[in-house]
């Protein structure tokens, strides 16, 4: 059976486990992985992998597991080994650190808004008034807030 | 020599829902687990072939011919993904195959089962992929990602099967007094092994799937399931049950059937049914009249 330990390295006196999605696999075969596009706009997904002795079989294999049922309009086969893992904790998993000055959510103003419309409508004529409190935030990682 | 305390942080990492992927350090163990799993999933989808595909040249119909055969592709394309999946917790597909053509790993009951009639491929298109699908979709949340993320594209696949099957079954019943009689000689001989299909009851303390989360639920769960959502459907078509005891027990909420013997269901899954050697030699002769595509394929294509 081949060993399919994850190897480590010395990273600062520490051994961190690095894992090469190349290495370590039972396959005889070269291992290629296979994204697709559902639909048009959509991003490409990983959609799983498959061995083949070379490129041009890959290409029909994947033509079958992800092309048979018209489920993608795109599909891409890439060799497992020219993908690079990018293995960094410090990166991916960092500590409990604080850094969310890098984030909408690391913002709340809502109170000092308070404060400062308050003072607004104290001593400046023809202030606006409160409004309603502001909307939540974003709902996903990545998704653009209402308000800019 | 494995870390203690790496193993149990693992096995409480998954017990609690989390999720590895290939290339994870994983416990020998539960490596090993896995890969039986698997193996013997992507062994049945490979077995699972042959009943279904002596039909292909006797199918009634044009339109039953061409999804009969679109069945079968793709259940030989499941069992690629699954090879796949099991390749990567670090077994060779060769060996995977000669393990299965020497009789060495197993594949499920149902396929070591003969078929007599289109009748018999109905009875299996429709229920023995509905039982299936009963224990893929509890496989979805399986800690072992690659194999969970295969599952829901298998999932996927398999609902074309079980409406074409429910298909072929709601034509034969009803249809002419012959085709009514197929189908009910048919699922006289398959209800056995549906009820053993999900395996004995097992005491959840000694499972070792249910430890590592590689299943979510117990056999006697599935079974239920299944039961449950489709003895209603056999009954309303004018089928009879051949369990004379089967009925609906009002306070479990559970259809409750005689207990099978278990024992027949280890002779079969252990090489003894009645189709077992027949077919286990089919594959054995097609991979040896294959070896010269194998040949031609890999010539020159690989270093060695």
């Amino acid at each position: 059976m081949a060993a399919t330990e994850a190897q480590t390295v010395v990273q600062d006196d520490q051994a961190v486990p690095v894992r090469h999605p190349a290495s370590g696999s039972g396959a005889t075969w070269p291992i290629f992985e296979v994204f697709r596009q559902e639909r048009a706009g959509q991003p490409m997904q990983h959609a799983g992998n498959l061995t083949a002795p070379d490129a041009d079989m890959a290409e029909l294999y994947a033509r079958e597991f992800y092309g048979r049922r018209n489920e993608s309009i795109r599909i891409w086969v890439v060799p497992r080994a020219t993908v690079r893992e990018i293995v960094d904790a410090d990166l991916l998993h960092p500590p409990a650190v604080d850094r969310s000055y890098r984030i909408v959510q690391g913002y709340t103003v809502r109170d000092k808004l308070d404060q400062a419309r308050a003072h607004g409508e104290e001593h400046i004529p023809g202030t606006p008034g409160r409004k309603a409190r502001p909307p939540a935030g974003p709902k996903t990682a990545m998704e653009i807030p209402d308000d800019v | 020599m494995e870390d203690a305390d790496r193993v149990a942080e693992f096995t409480a990492y998954v017990q609690n829902g989390g999720k590895v992927e290939a290339g994870d350090w994983l416990p020998d163990e539960y490596r090993l687990q896995v890969l039986r799993f698997v193996e013997m999933h992507a062994n049945s989808e490979l077995m699972g072939v042959l009943p279904e595909r002596e039909w292909i040249n006797r199918a009634p119909t044009l339109k039953r011919k061409l999804a009969l055969t679109a069945k079968v592709q793709d259940e030989v394309g499941h069992a690629e993904l699954l090879y796949r999946v099991a390749e990567d917790l670090g077994k060779s597909r060769e060996a995977m195959l000669a393990d299965l053509l020497a009789g060495k790993t197993k594949f499920h009951n149902v396929f070591h089962y003969p078929t007599y009639s289109w009748g018999d491929v109905a009875i299996i298109a429709w229920l023995v992929d509905a039982a299936a699908i009963q224990s893929q979709k509890a496989l979805l949340d399986c800690s072992y990602e690659p194999y969970a993320r295969t599952m829901k594209k298998i999932c996927w696949e398999e609902s074309f099967h079980i409406k074409h099957g429910y298909d072929c079954v709601v034509t034969l019943a009803s249809g002419t007094e012959q085709q009514r009689t197929i189908l009910q000689d048919a699922l006289n001989r398959w209800w056995t092994p549906l009820v053993h299909f999900h395996g004995p009851p097992t005491d959840p303390a000694k499972d070792r799937d249910l430890y590592w989360r590689i299943k979510a639920k117990a056999n006697s769960v599935l079974r239920d399931e299944f039961l449950d959502r489709y003895v209603p459907k056999i009954l309303e078509l004018g089928l009879t049950i051949p369990d004379p005891t089967l009925h609906f027990n009002e306070e479990s909420g559970h259809w409750e059937y005689a207990p099978p013997d278990w024992s027949q269901l280890k002779a079969v899954v252990t090489g003894h049914g009645p189709r077992s050697a027949e077919r286990l030699t089919l594959r054995r002769l097609s991979y040896a009249d294959t070896e010269w595509v194998r040949e031609v394929v890999l010539a020159g294509r690989l270093a060695a």
